[in-house]
């Protein structure tokens, strides 16, 4: 969210740092400032049982706000619906009291560059791993509502990508509390704020859209829709879903299982050609010996594949069958 | 059981008020009426900092409710969440309030442990969702405005999309100062949607008056008007409604 000019003083703390919560005792060590949101900000501090993430805001209400849905979440059976959340409390600072929560730290790479050296299948993998999570999520009765980019992390090995800033999540039926207006479906005209699966999937689209352009598109005066998807089918790395990505932005998808469905399917009957938006990383020599198959070494194949320079069909075959093979592996891990 | 309307004015304007009575003596009264008031200073993309806007905090300030000072481009986002924050503290003063009676004096939402404090949030919450909203819109049109009223108008159909999704109901009501004759001009009357907006703002003459004490006088007058009316024909709400006032 971009920072609006006048803000009320926050809570600052500092590196190396040492407090203890009013009204449970426990100690926290700031290492660093991780970063910063509309409703406070989050250090990285050293506690008793390790590191840990830790978010101080100066409103005790939005703070609960984030606390209450947290505490939701680890009553949802399941694990990876968002950072687990470890104390709540309040410092005493000199220039006043303010009231933070602890939760798990979640440590990663950012979504967009990580997809962007990657190749396009990685879109559809990571897509696919999240809207797993989103399925969960609605089942449980939410919607994630500020879903973008900067809320989710590439963690790993192996590769999956979590979620850690539940801040905007909503209860279903209710009115979005918190958006981006990229992600946003009204801000594109193209629906209400509604908190229901398919605002959080049109997101879901946006954000591959944003892995095509990362700095993000401006909406027009009409014909939004018409708009983003030429937008689409002018960049080579998003032809591949460009179905998806449509029935996303029309809310033709009722729940995040279809659109998953669609999304594995489709990666199981393409084939991902590298040199399609690798053009500038492509090498001279070819590696037939990393076409061998081996268990072992297959992600590790995977990535590098993308490096090398694929004229020969037969590797691009062999490459396509080890990623049917891995995507089969991956969704299996995650089911 | 009804659940009370919360009343707010949302004052949209880039700068001093220079003409009529003290605006932020308005907003005190309107306070204490029960209607809140926040105020959003609009600045150029060449004007920096907070120049000239103090008057954009004490209006907000002295009429309960909040400010902010943003660049045009950013309204859209602004106004929404400005809105929504003044609801969530108008409810928390309420809620407070209460507390205050069970728990004695000087206990408010902080004084409870964060256990406790989650309870209490989710009642807010509640109320936010489902509490009915009327919201009076006052656009300031004089000329240094009229390069940014096309922003303005974006943001407040904008508004209205984020504001139907709630449960509760919505009414709004858009007025501009100065008027060709008056100082305010009423642009539309009660609705529950802002849809009607486009080419609201096109008729317009600017002028060189900024009249926003006055303005907000009118503002509270409408108010009154509008409680009366409720209050006698209470039963026929829905229906005075549609006829469209």
């Amino acid at each position: 969210m971009r920072e609006p000019i006048s803000k009320k003083q926050g809570c600052k703390l500092y590196n190396d740092q040492r407090l203890i919560g009013k009204w449970h005792k426990n100690q926290y060590h700031i290492i660093k400032e991780l970063g910063r949101g509309a409703t406070g900000t989050v250090y990285l501090a050293d506690t008793k049982a390790g590191l840990a993430a830790l978010k101080v805001g100066q409103d005790a209400m939005s703070i609960t706000s984030e606390v209450n849905v947290l505490k939701h979440f680890s009553k949802v059976q399941g694990d990876h619906l968002g950072p687990s959340l470890i104390d709540v409390d309040d410092v005493e600072t000199t220039s006043g009291t303010y009231p933070f929560y602890v939760m798990e730290y979640i440590k990663g790479e950012e979504v967009i560059p990580f997809l962007r050296s990657r190749g396009g299948e990685w879109i559809g993998i990571t897509i696919i791993q999240l809207l797993g999570d989103l399925d969960r999520l609605h089942l449980a009765g939410w919607a994630f509502g500020d879903l973008k980019p900067e809320n989710l992390l590439m963690t790993g090995p192996p590769v999956r990508v979590r979620w850690f800033d539940v801040g905007g999540t909503t209860k279903l039926g209710r009115s979005i509390k918190e958006y981006t207006e990229f992600f946003d479906r009204g801000y594109w005209g193209l629906g209400s704020r509604k908190a229901e699966p398919t605002y959080d999937l049109f997101a879901v689209g946006m954000i591959m859209i944003n892995c095509a352009y990362p700095s993000r598109l401006e909406r027009k005066d009409k014909d939004n829709l018409k708009y983003l998807l030429t937008q689409v089918s002018q960049t080579s790395m998003l032809t591949a879903y460009s179905s998806v990505i449509k029935k996303a932005l029309t809310g033709s998808y009722h729940d995040a299982l279809h659109m998953r469905k669609d999304l594995t399917e489709l990666i199981g009957h393409t084939s991902f050609s590298p040199e399609k938006h690798m053009v500038k990383k492509r090498s001279p020599v070819i590696n037939k010996e990393s076409a061998t198959v081996n268990r072992k070494s297959y992600k590790k194949r995977v990535r590098r594949q993308q490096k090398r320079s694929s004229g020969i069909g037969e590797t691009v075959l062999v490459a396509s069958f080890l990623l049917l093979a891995y995507v089969l592996y991956l969704v299996g891990q995650i089911m | 059981m009804k659940k009370g309307t919360l009343r707010q004015v949302l004052l949209l304007t880039d700068g001093c008020s220079n003409a009529g009575g003290d605006p932020v003596a308005i907003a005190a009264l309107m306070k204490e009426q029960g209607i809140t008031v926040n105020v959003i200073g609009i600045l150029e993309e060449s004007q920096h900092g907070e120049h000239g806007l103090n008057e954009v905090e004490q209006i907000a300030s002295s009429g309960g409710g909040i400010s902010q000072i943003v660049y045009a481009k950013q309204l859209s986002q602004t106004v929404q969440m400005v809105t929504r924050k003044a609801m969530t503290q108008t409810i928390q003063g309420v809620v407070n309030k209460e507390l205050q009676q069970i728990l004695g004096e000087e206990h408010e939402l902080e004084d409870l442990s964060p256990a406790k404090r989650g309870q209490v949030v989710e009642v807010v919450d509640d109320l936010g969702e489902t509490m009915d909203l009327e919201v009076l819109i006052l656009v300031d049109t004089s000329a240094s405005m009229t390069k940014k009223l096309p922003m303005v108008q974006e943001a407040l159909i904008d508004l209205s999309v984020s504001l139907r999704s709630r449960t509760g109901a919505n009414q709004f009501s858009l007025y501009s100062f100065p008027g060709k004759r008056q100082d305010v001009e009423k642009r539309l009357g009660w609705t529950p949607h802002l849809d009607s907006l486009s080419g609201v703002f096109k008729k317009l003459t600017p002028g060189g008056l900024t009249p926003t004490g006055p303005a907000l006088q009118e503002a509270l007058h409408i108010f009154y008007k509008r409680m009366d009316r409720i209050e006698v024909e209470r039963d026929e709400r829905t229906d005075l409604e549609e006829t469209g006032m």
